[in-house]
């Protein structure tokens, strides 16, 4: 499904090496999580992936199935299949929940070269997930994420991400600030959508999410690379001991 | 700007004369004396400093092209219209100017009609509106002006009066003169909506009495080559209500004044515009002066512009708070949205206060559009320009929420969204 190989990311303005050979594979339907110490590139490498404007790929390649990521506009990456929940997801003062919302499902749509979805079958369709995600009619007349609580924002993301069913979900800890009820409804919400055809890369610092939304793979990220890769048991190990074995062990 | 400097005699003003008819006459030549002491504006005024006004003063209007209309604004609101065209007033396209609450007189007709409530007003407000600055397009318009209406609002009638202006000609020059007097307790909502002419100048004279309501609703067209002057002088009594929001969609130079004195205590006074400027013949400015001079009142200014291509945009705001004026509560906000660096957005916000008790608060930004909010739409599949164009009708949109009547805002900002549509390339 994904297939990241040996990618080098430096800063547009700024000649600081941040990711330095990533190498990446996340099969079909596989959940995939990625630990790794503060400032070791996860959230670089979410961004670059979806397109974000100020770094550079000095090498390497990103693919999304046979699509070549690198050479897409976000939009065109999202209309191929591509999510981001964003770790801290941006604040639109004036932009409404649904409005954002109904756009952003019509527009992949009409990437995709599919009908629109009609008022009342949009209306329906985001009822529904918001109930299960426990996101009230308030919620999403509000401009986006506008004085929304951490935990509400959070779920506000995997909103999106459900109404827009992509292949390729990235999660940047989208567990961060989530109470312990919250966390279960985003788990849950995760787990709704998990499927043959969709893949997860989950970024987290936490163990306990990964109790939930049960990983085939860890890998542990650090100073832009991935330094071990393995089972569920890597981020055990990761909570009990910390990187510093790790850490050691590459060095 | 010194008086004396003046006086020798604006060589633009050799031979102006005033039209004849009826009590307005004495109006106009007082009107006449004050501009040959003011002069004519011109760039070095220290009041036009961001904004030249040769265009509107040279001798004749330069080209327009009259926009080929469109579905008409406010076109399912149920209303009493009134049409200028090219500042005339067309009986035959208008609706008979009758409604209920209200006295509507043609002011090309008045002569000898005694409106006594009127011959208090005409030219009154404007001359009031001089000092501390002088103005001297609308004392120009109070001596020139043969067309507008006189409009003695004693009820609170069921529609809006619509004043519908049409520019036919290529080279029209509009110079129309308006009395809005709100009689205690009574409410009109005004739409003044169109180009009048190649060149306009529109001076708006209002007073509202005690509790009295006045909500105005100004969309300003949308021909290209406009050159448009506007003055809105108001005095707002005790309890009473001004609300004024102006619309302003391409154009190549317009200068609006809001001059604003609150004479009466718990009074509110909400004023503010929403323009679009695109390429860099387009020059708007909205200049303010909000005078408190009573005890507990509210005055409110909220201006938005999205310029681009070049575009200048221009908001001078003052609000004056005389000794006395306690418990005001005075806001002023300018904001503009730079969408290259080719545009600019020139402010001078002013506060001036003289009591003790008050709260004013006065803030200007201008800035690019929000990178951050522009990748996270485009990563939700949210194309550029669509993306872009959501965030601007945003920011604009924060401006529109003053307008009260939501099928007025909603009718807006639906021009507004077209507009981008249409200029999205
Ligand atoms: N735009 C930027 N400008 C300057 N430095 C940047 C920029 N983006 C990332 N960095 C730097 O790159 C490094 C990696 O940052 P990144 O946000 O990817 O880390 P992370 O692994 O997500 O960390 P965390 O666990 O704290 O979220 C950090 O040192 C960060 O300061
Ligand atoms: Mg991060």
């Amino acid at each position: 499904m994904l297939e990241i190989k040996n990618l080098h990311v430096q800063l547009e303005d700024e000649d600081k090496q941040i990711l330095k050979g990533v190498d990446l594979t996340v099969g079909a339907g596989q959940v995939h999580a990625i630990m790794g110490p503060n400032g070791s590139g996860k959230s670089t490498l979410s961004y670059v992936l979806s397109g974000k404007s100020g770094y550079e790929v000095t090498d390497g390649t990103a693919m999304l199935g046979d699509v070549d990521l690198l050479d897409l506009d976000p939009e065109e990456r999202a209309a191929a299949g591509l999510f981001l929940a964003f770790q801290y997801p941006v604040e639109i003062p004036g932009v409404g929940n649904m409005t954002f919302l109904r756009t952003a499902v019509n527009s992949q749509r009409k990437a995709r070269g599919e009908d629109e979805m009609s008022a009342g079958d949009f209306l329906k369709f985001i009822r529904e997930k918001a109930k299960s995600l426990k996101i009230d009619a308030d919620m999403l007349k509000r401009p986006v994420n506008v004085g929304f609580s951490g935990g509400e924002k959070k779920r506000n993301e995997i909103l999106q991400m459900a109404m827009l069913e992509p292949k390729m979900c990235i999660l940047d800890e989208t567990d961060s600030g989530l109470d312990v009820d919250a966390m279960k409804l985003v788990a849950e919400g995760v787990n709704a959508l998990r499927s043959e055809g969709r893949s997860f890369l989950v970024i987290t610092h936490y163990q306990r999410l990964l109790d939930h939304i049960k990983p085939d793979v860890v890998h542990i990220m650090a100073d832009g690379r991935i330094i071990k890769s393995g089972g569920p048991e890597l981020a055990l190990e990761v909570e009990n001991n910390g990187y510093a074995d790790l850490l050691a062990e590459v060095a | 700007m010194t008086v004396a400097s003046k006086i020798a005699a604006d060589p633009r003003l050799d031979g102006l004369t005033v039209p004849a008819g009826g009590w307005p006459t004495a109006a106009r030549s007082s009107a006449l004396m004050r501009l040959q002491t003011m002069g004519l504006p011109v760039k070095r005024d220290e009041y036009w400093r961001y904004t030249d006004p040769s265009a509107l003063v040279c001798e004749a209007p330069l080209p327009c092209d009259p926009l080929q209309t469109s579905t008409p604004i406010f076109g399912t609101v149920d209303k009493t219209r009134l049409v200028f065209v090219d500042g005339v007033f067309d009986a035959d396209q208008s609706d008979a100017p009758e409604l209920a609450g209200v006295e509507i007189t043609r002011l090309f007709e008045v002569n000898d009609l005694d409106l006594h409530w009127a011959q208090g007003l005409y030219g009154k407000l404007e001359e009031a509106g001089q000092s501390p600055v002088a103005r001297p397009l609308a004392a120009l318009n109070t001596a020139q002006a043969t067309e507008g209406m006189l409009v003695r609002v004693t009820g609170k009638p069921e529609k809006p009066l619509h004043i519908s202006y049409r520019q036919s000609s290529k080279t029209s020059e509009a110079i129309l003169h308006h009395v809005i007097k709100v009689e205690a307790g009574a409410e009109l909502t005004l739409l003044e909506t169109g180009t009048p002419g190649a060149r306009s100048n529109v001076v708006l004279e209002v007073d509202i009495a005690d509790g009295g309501t006045l909500h105005h609703v100004r969309p300003q067209g949308r021909a290209h080559g406009r050159h448009v002057a506007t003055h809105l002088f108001a005095r707002v009594a005790t309890e009473a209500t001004l609300k004024s929001f102006t619309l302003s969609l391409n154009g190549q130079l317009t200068r609006n004044e809001i001059v604003t004195e609150i004479v009466g205590d718990d009074a509110a006074v909400h004023v503010g515009g929403a323009c679009v400027g695109d390429g860099d013949a387009f020059h708007h400015d909205d200049t303010v002066f909000i005078t408190h001079d009573a005890v507990n009142c509210e005055s409110r200014q909220v201006f938005k512009k999205v310029l681009r291509n070049g575009a200048t945009g221009v908001f001078q705001g003052k609000i004056l708070v005389k000794a006395g004026a306690q418990k005001t509560d005075g806001y002023q906000i300018s904001q503009a949205l730079l969408l290259d660096g080719d545009s600019q957005f020139l402010a001078k916000p002013e506060l001036e206060i003289y009591a003790d008790d008050v709260a004013c608060s006065h803030g200007s930004t201008s800035g690019a559009i929000d990178e951050d909010a522009m990748f996270y739409l485009r990563s939700r599949g949210v194309p550029e320009k669509e993306a872009q164009n959501l965030l601007v009708i945003a920011f604009l949109g924060e401006a529109l929420d003053e307008i009260e009547n939501e099928d007025l805002a909603a009718d807006l900002q639906s021009r507004l969204e077209a507009w981008f549509s249409r200029h999205s390339t």
